[in-house]
């Protein structure tokens, strides 16, 4: 692969006050005998105090680099660095690191326990790590998470709460340990429609109130539109573009970002990718997204003289700085 | 005269702890050759309205008023007729593709399936139909001899609607076709709607939580909640200007990218969607209504005409008609 990597010097916003990065990051699995670069070259950071939204279809990989993030996956090569100091796997340095990095999970449901109380579930987090006052604790964050009184929650059950209300009892057991960043899956991809923006609120105000951090996984650019600061979209293991959400999605640049807005309802004009998001085991050559493109099919990208490189050529990982770039040869080209 | 006519639907289902109104009253016509939307959440009976359609309903289900197909009561139509009916004049699809085909038959059989239960073809005949029904779906006729394991979920979809296009129907139920799939996939599947109600002049009923979508696909569109219709009109209207609080809460709850009024202010309601066991005396809606008044916790309101081919069940959308001049006096409550 020839690939510039240019992220290793480090510049961009690790220097001024990355909370959260991945640099260089490569996650694999194996799939049915063969390997799948889930995660294939990534710089992200995530500043205090910033909503990011990593942004893309099922398949591409956001979810494991959220969980290769949290630590729960080992890259193959690459790093992540938590304040500027690059995570061990160690189990003790691996434990005080996920007080400060918390992973609210989507389907409430699915991740709450039905036999345990609200109390034992918002605690469950405190008592691994020995937090004194434990009542307190669960108390504070629930009542943070918009679960007012808290005692009246203490001894529901899942099933005795409404779906908005399960998420939040999720959202509290991470607030339980104090975390400085929140790492969210589709937190309302589950959830009805009028409850959902009461959910991206809470997330707002978390911020606003104790200078949280998140990272928010989803495939919703609504979403991203409605709470995140900084947009990442990411493309079969690669972030393809990213920068600030107003203007990476008023002004796409990649042609993969520019068809996920043209598919939104009320857009003008569709360009609707054909087949599905290829496969992580068979990553193409050149531009990973040039089979699908749509600038490079209608000739476009010939006109600007880069077809033969979107081809045979990666385009550079991009950086881990906060303006809007796109690891496109058509939009450098034509820039 | 209408295709499809709901004539004052309700259905109740008894369960051990009670009855439970799941669809309370509902009146809705469709027009051949056009599509009608049915939004609503968990709860508000969206689902259950479908299946009454063509009269899937469990056994403890007791069902009210009539639904004409064709001016022919469903509910009150003799087996046999009935099941003449299912497919060959009205089809549905439901969501979650991945369990609505059986895993252990080729595709190919569970789409001829219906043409040869309603004697519509020969097995060679119905091989031909469903290499042709694939292809109107978009999937190459070799599909025909896999299994749905070997498809993606939105292939899946694909072959539903395949299935329930097979006998030529003259409408289509689509309950959440595209939930659970991605946003391009979701596209793919919405563009093939469209196109296949437009040229085989279907008419089409769509069901979804996503007013977005719904107000993108279809002419008309019925806005429920807690078991009943509480706005209903021509899409754009109800989408862009809704008369009912309620609808105007899903419609914001689906921002627009780009909208300065929605970036990083996500909007939705306080509460729940309401237990239809428990549903809050007067308008159902009052509780989370952020615009109700002291008398709408005892007055119960039904649709009342709101505008040119609208009508909306919010004491509100009264005013404002006379605001507009018309005479509110002879506007009339439902009889």
């Amino acid at each position: 692969m020839t690939e510039v990597r240019e992220s290793v010097a480090g510049d961009g916003v690790a220097a001024r006050g990355a909370l959260l990065e991945a640099r260089g990051l490569h996650v694999e699995f194996a799939s049915r005998g063969r390997r799948a670069r889930a995660v294939d070259g990534v710089d992200l950071a995530i500043g205090a105090g910033e909503i990011v939204a990593l942004v893309g279809e099922s398949g591409c990989g956001k979810t494991t680099l959220a969980r290769t993030l949290l630590g729960l996956e080992r890259p193959a090569s690459g790093s992540i660095l938590y304040g500027g100091t690059a995570l061990h796997y160690r189990s003790r340095a691996l434990r005080a690191y996920r007080r400060e990095v918390q992973l609210v999970l989507q389907d409430p449901m699915g991740s709450l326990n039905p036999r345990q109380t609200v109390y034992e579930a918002v605690a469950e987090g405190p008592r691994i790590h020995r937090l004194a006052g434990e009542q307190e604790v669960v108390a504070s964050a629930l009542a943070r998470a918009g679960l007012r009184p808290p005692e009246r929650f203490f001894l529901r059950y899942p099933h005795e709460l409404s779906g908005g209300q399960r998420q939040r009892v999720v959202i509290a057991g991470a607030l339980a340990l104090d975390p400085k960043v929140l790492i969210a899956d589709e937190p309302v991809a589950s959830l009805d429609a009028s409850v959902r923006g009461e959910i991206l609120a809470l997330l707002l105000r978390l911020r606003a109130e104790l200078g949280l951090s998140a990272l928010v996984v989803t495939h919703d650019l609504g979403l991203a539109w409605n709470i995140a600061d900084r947009v990442a979209v990411m493309y079969l293991g690669r972030i393809v573009e990213s920068g600030p959400v107003d203007r990476v999605l008023t002004e796409p640049r990649h042609p993969y970002t520019q068809a996920l807005l043209s598919v939104l309802p009320e857009s003008p004009e569709r360009v609707v990718l054909t087949g599905e998001p290829p496969d992580p085991t068979r990553i193409p050559g050149g531009c990973r997204f040039h089979a699908r493109c749509q600038v490079l099919a209608s000739g476009r990208a010939a006109d600007a003289g880069v077809d033969g490189r979107c081809r045979s050529e990666s385009p550079a990982v991009l950086r881990a700085v906060p303006d809007a770039q796109a690891a496109c040869h058509y939009a450098e080209a034509t820039a | 005269m209408s295709l499809l006519l709901l004539d004052d639907l309700s259905v109740t289902y008894r369960i051990a702890s009670g009855e439970v109104p799941a669809v309370r009253g509902v009146s809705l016509g469709l027009e051949p050759g056009t599509a009608l939307g049915v939004a609503g959440e968990s709860g508000s009976g969206k689902s259950t309205l479908a299946m009454a359609m063509l009269r899937l309903l469990p056994r403890d289900a007791r069902i009210g008023g009539r639904v004409l197909l064709d001016g022919e009561d469903v509910l009150t139509m003799k087996w046999g007729r009935l099941r003449a009916v299912r497919w060959a004049e009205a089809s549905i699809v439901f969501q979650g593709a991945q369990h609505g085909l059986n895993p252990v038959r080729r595709i190919g059989d569970q789409i001829a399936e219906p043409l040869v239960v309603h004697g519509r073809a020969r097995p060679e005949q119905a091989r031909r139909r469903v290499a042709e029904l694939l292809e109107q779906v978009g999937l190459p006729a070799w599909r025909a001899r896999g299994y749905p394991h070997e498809l993606s979920g939105g292939q899946r979809q694909r072959v539903m609607i395949a299935m329930a296009l097979a006998c030529s129907p003259r409408l289509i139920v689509a309950d959440e076709p595209t939930t659970a799939l991605d946003v391009m996939v979701q596209a793919q599947v919405l563009t093939l709607i469209r196109q296949l109600v437009a040229e085989n002049d279907i008419s089409l009923i769509m069901i979804s939580h996503d007013l977005s979508v719904l107000a993108d696909v279809c002419d008309r569109l019925a806005v429920m909640y807690a078991g009943r219709v509480v706005e209903h009109g021509p899409s754009r209207e109800v989408f862009h200007d809704a008369r009912h609080p309620y609808s105007r809460a899903l419609a914001a709850a689906f921002p627009t990218v780009g909208d300065p009024a929605s970036r990083l202010a996500p909007r939705g309601l306080g509460g729940d969607p309401p237990d239809p066991m428990r549903l809050p005396g007067g308008c159902s809606f009052h509780p989370r209504c952020p615009v109700a008044l002291d008398g709408c916790s005892a007055l119960d309101v039904e649709l009342w005409p709101a505008g040119e081919g609208r009508e909306a069940a919010c004491v509100h959308a009264r005013p404002k008609l006379t605001e507009a001049g018309e005479p509110a006096t002879t506007a009339g409550e439902a009889p």
